[in-house]
């Protein structure tokens, strides 16, 4: 199992290669993956049916627990078998809808990888696992989106997409972590049986917020919906993929995956219940404003994910059930008619269809296609979508919370969905014929064998539901968590689901005959969208650009004394904090200091002070000279001659270096203002009081033994010095003092070439420069 | 001893840095000084101060007599202070390079890379 999905992404990266042999024909060669995979899923079928369990073992990281373990239980082959099914007859249309594209291999390349990718994702157990597949088809389904990297729209799509779904990748990241420390597993298994323990946990409202962010931002619900119909930039074959089977699938699958040991609450019943009803009514309704037929479709997918994650809220039996179904549904029709949507813009060469009619007598397999498909969207009978209303409907009715609230927009939202289905189905087939920017005519066998076999499917288990109830019931099994028979039936009897499903057609036809009118009134609230949540992405976009110049313009401003003082702000304040909170400082010690000691110390002191406020260059650096004999001296005084004797004799250099530079340096500016010099005071005073304290704190502080010990045993005896000092240096640590010696090459050769190179070379190119004032 | 060592750090340390938040280079320079300078005697002081007891080994003898001072920070002390030569040189000739060519000695008016 995992062979075949990581081999899928190797045959991925030889797309390229199989363009070379076969040419157009590559997308053929390589939906043999999907189908191999499908025909392997429908071997195993029968077992997962009668209620086993498959998990392929993988270690990955065992360390870390970390596995790559895949499960497959009815859930995961549901959409295991949509995503290779599907996926087979996408490979196949896009050979056809993108014919003689010159760059075929790289869509191949990654829409096998996405392919893959949402594989991984289904079916991984290991939470880990799943989030990495999880990020993968992010990132796959971008290169997809931006597939026409020329155009700036579809890169700005793309773009958005990335965002907003990658955002929501890091709050379930936060989800699953917190989740994985509930549970103590990294395993989707393994949590099963816990449900309670997990429910009453008190990481569990974080935690469901953050899997929200991370569901509802991948499968576009509201205030996130803006991405999907924006995601129509991709080519068809792509946006047939996503909508139907994949990527917006991904937040339901894991809502789905999680419900049993998750669900049921009173937070999860009432967010799920209440967002996703309000998705199913912006979808269905932004559905109406378009004349495009893409994004039509695409707000009746952003209705159809909204519908999925009110039922997973409402969380009956009635409901999963229905969930089951509807995501059948929706993945069959939504397939079709993507595909078909792709023949039209192929054939016709436009999207609107208002611009679009009669073109049911020239391509009459399009045509029924769309049909059956659309009547499936609008749940008429029939059609597997009927089926899947007519529970939607019942479970609806039956929901405990928000009750009257989401009938009231389960009914709009199907009357504009049956609306939305009518406008797809009729408006470009019937009517009269209008000019085009192509002359139409049937699509080609490649592009019409998706639509063909999907919309038969939605009209075989509408005819014979019967046929689905194993694969239907496993699936609800797994996202309830309990075994659940389940037999679907088309016809319920005469009952209210039934009586709001004729009220919704009947008023969705209606709304379908004065479709021009309303898009008129409708027109008349864009204000109001323009205020929508997509304002909200853009603005906190420019935000993000503004807050990081701003950042920018502070921070790395090239001026290095804010750096520094920026450092020094944060060592002085952290250290600062740490020191104050966390220890007592024991200001009492015995002042054991003899006079001489005490001449040096002053000595060294004063030096650096008068360092500092000297005007003449040379007394500043007799000063600071001073300061360095007296740590001489001190070093003497302590025990510590060789570095006495090597202090002494680099003063006396730098003494010497400095004389010789200063000359050609300039004098000492007079550049800040009074201001500037008491707050660089402040800094400097607050940074050494912050090291005297820390001094203080550390001396005689031993955390663990010192190696001296070993190193003063050893000297003689390994070493043959008897300075140990030296022996440290020469012999212990003799690397560190090969390091040493090439620092200081280093800086003798940067030294030297500097000084090569002379000026006048410099002024020689430049001759207008001035002479310098100061010699 | 120590205490009083703590406060000579802090102050050259503070010396140090005020010198390096001027803009005048040569200011900087001599802060850098100051700064290295500073940081030897905290490395040495940090270990403890020990009078009189030089981490020699008598002739003869294959270990000292009695307690010594702690040789380790001293031999890093003694590779940081050469060290510290080495870097105060190389700035030392860049910045008369930098000056030479750009003819500045604010560092305000060296942060663009045109001259």
């Amino acid at each position: 199992m995992q062979l075949a999905v990581l081999g899928g992404f190797v045959l991925a990266t030889f797309a390229p290669l199989l363009h070379r042999w076969f040419g157009d024909r590559a997308g053929q060669v390589m939906a043999l993956l999907p189908g191999g995979l499908a025909l392997w899923l429908l071997f195993q079928m029968p077992a997962i049916l009668g209620g086993e369990v498959m998990v392929f073992e993988q270690a990955w990281v065992p360390g870390l627990d970390i596995t790559l373990t895949f499960l497959l239980d009815g859930l995961s082959l549901l959409f295991a078998l949509l995503i290779s099914v599907i996926g087979v007859f996408v490979l196949v249309y896009a050979s056809g809808y993108l014919e003689g594209h010159p760059d075929m291999a790289r869509f191949h390349v990654v829409l096998v990888a996405f392919m893959m990718s949402m594989l991984g994702l289904v079916l991984a157990d290991n939470m880990v696992a799943f989030f990495v597949f999880w990020e993968l088809t992010s990132v796959t389904s971008y290169l997809l989106i931006g597939f026409n990297h020329t155009d700036p729209d579809a890169r700005k799509s793309a773009l958005q997409g990335l965002f907003v779904t990658a955002g929501g990748g890091l709050a379930l990241m936060a989800a699953l972590v917190m989740l994985g420390i509930m549970g103590d597993t990294w395993s989707f298994q393994e949590l099963l049986g816990q449900g309670d323990a997990l429910r009453g946990h008190d990481l569990y409202f974080p935690m469901l917020l953050c899997l929200l962010g991370g569901a509802f931002t991948k499968s576009a619900q509201f205030p996130f919906h803006f991405w999907l119909p924006n995601a129509m930039a991709a080519p068809t074959p792509v946006s047939a993929y996503l909508h139907s089977a994949t990527m917006v699938k991904a937040g339901i699958y894991v809502l789905a995956r999680l419900h049993p040991s998750l669900g049921g609450t009173e937070s999860w019943v009432t967010l799920l219940s209440l967002f996703g009803a309000v998705t199913m009514f912006i979808g269905a309704f932004l559905a109406l404003r378009h004349t495009g037929i893409k994004s039509l479709l695409a707000y009746s997918t952003v209705m159809a994910l909204g519908t999925l994650t009110m039922l997973l809220g409402i969380g009956t039996d009635e409901a999963l059930t229905a969930f089951v179904a509807f995501l059948l549904a929706h993945s069959l029709y939504k397939g079709a008619l993507f595909m078909v949507a792709g023949i039209l813009d192929h054939e016709t060469g436009t999207k609107d269809i208002s611009a679009m009619g009669g073109l049911g007598r020239l391509m009459p397999v399009t045509a029924v296609c769309a049909g059956v498909a659309a009547l499936s969207l609008g749940g008429v009978l029939p059609l597997f979508g009927f089926v899947a209303k007519e529970l939607m409907f019942e479970s609806v009715l039956h929901a405990e919370r928000l009750s009257l609230f989401v009938q009231l927009l389960s009914l709009a939202a199907a009357i504009m969905t049956l609306a939305a289905a009518a406008i797809v189905a009729l408006r470009p087939f019937f009517g009269k014929q209008r000019d085009l920017p192509k002359t139409p005519h049937e699509g080609p066998p490649s592009m019409l064998v998706g639509p063909v076999v999907l919309a038969g499917l939605s009209l075989l288990f509408g005819l014979a539901p019967g046929l689905v109830n194993g694969l239907v019931g496993a699936a609800v099994t797994s996202v309830r968590g309990e075994a659940l028979p389940v037999s679907l039936s088309l016809w319920h009897g005469v009952n209210l689901a039934l009586v709001l499903s004729l009220v919704s057609l009947a008023v969705g036809l209606l709304i379908f005959r004065h479709w021009e009118r309303w898009r008129g009134w409708l027109g008349k609230l864009d204000p109001l969208f323009a205020r929508g949540p997509e304002a909200g992405y853009f603005w906190s976009m420019d935000m993000i650009v503004k807050v990081s110049s701003w950042q920018t313009r502070m921070l790395q401003n090239g001026y290095m004394r804010n750096y520094l003082v920026m450092t020094l702000l944060v060592l002085v304040g952290l250290t600062g904090y740490t020191l104050w909170s966390r220890h007592v400082l024991s200001l009492s010690f015995a002042l054991d200091v003899r006079f001489h000691e005490a001449v040096v110390a002053g000595l060294m002191m004063s030096g650096a002070v008068v360092a500092c406020v000297m005007r003449p260059r040379l007394a500043a650096v007799a000063a600071v000279g001073t300061m360095g004999f007296g740590i001489a001296l001190t070093f003497v005084m302590f025990s510590a001659p060789d570095l006495g004797i090597t202090q002494l004799l680099v003063e006396t250099l730098t003494v010497i270096l400095m004389i010789l530079v200063l000359f050609r340096l300039p004098r000492f500016a007079n550049l800040s203002t009074h201001l500037e010099r008491v707050r660089d005071l402040v800094i400097a005073t607050a940074t050494g009081v912050l090291v005297t304290l820390l001094v203080l704190e550390v001396v005689d502080h031993r955390f663990f033994p010192s190696i001296s010990d070993y190193m003063i045993a050893n000297s003689q005896p390994e070493g043959h010095g008897h300075n140990i000092v030296n022996v440290i240096l020469v012999d212990f640590r003799a690397l560190d003092t090969l390091g040493e010696m090439f620092v200081l090459a280093l800086a003798a050769i940067g030294v030297f070439a500097m000084l090569r190179f002379h000026a006048d070379e410099y002024e020689a190119r430049q001759p207008e420069r001035e002479e310098p004032s100061d010699g | 001893m120590e205490p009083l060592m703590a406060v000579v750090i802090g102050v050259i340390y503070s010396a140090a840095i005020y010198m390096m938040l001027r803009r005048s280079i040569v200011k900087l320079v001599i802060g850098l000084m100051l700064l290295s300078n500073g940081a030897n005697l905290l490395i040495f002081t940090s270990a403890g101060l020990t009078r009189g007891a030089p981490p020699l080994i008598p002739e003869g003898l294959s270990a000292p007599l009695g307690d010594v001072a702690d040789p380790l920070p001293q031999a890093l002390v003694l590779t940081a202070i050469v060290i510290a030569f080495g870097v105060l040189s190389f700035a030392v000739v860049l910045i008369r390079r930098a000056y030479e060519i750009v003819r500045a000695d604010d560092l305000d008016k060296m942060k663009d890379t045109d001259t």
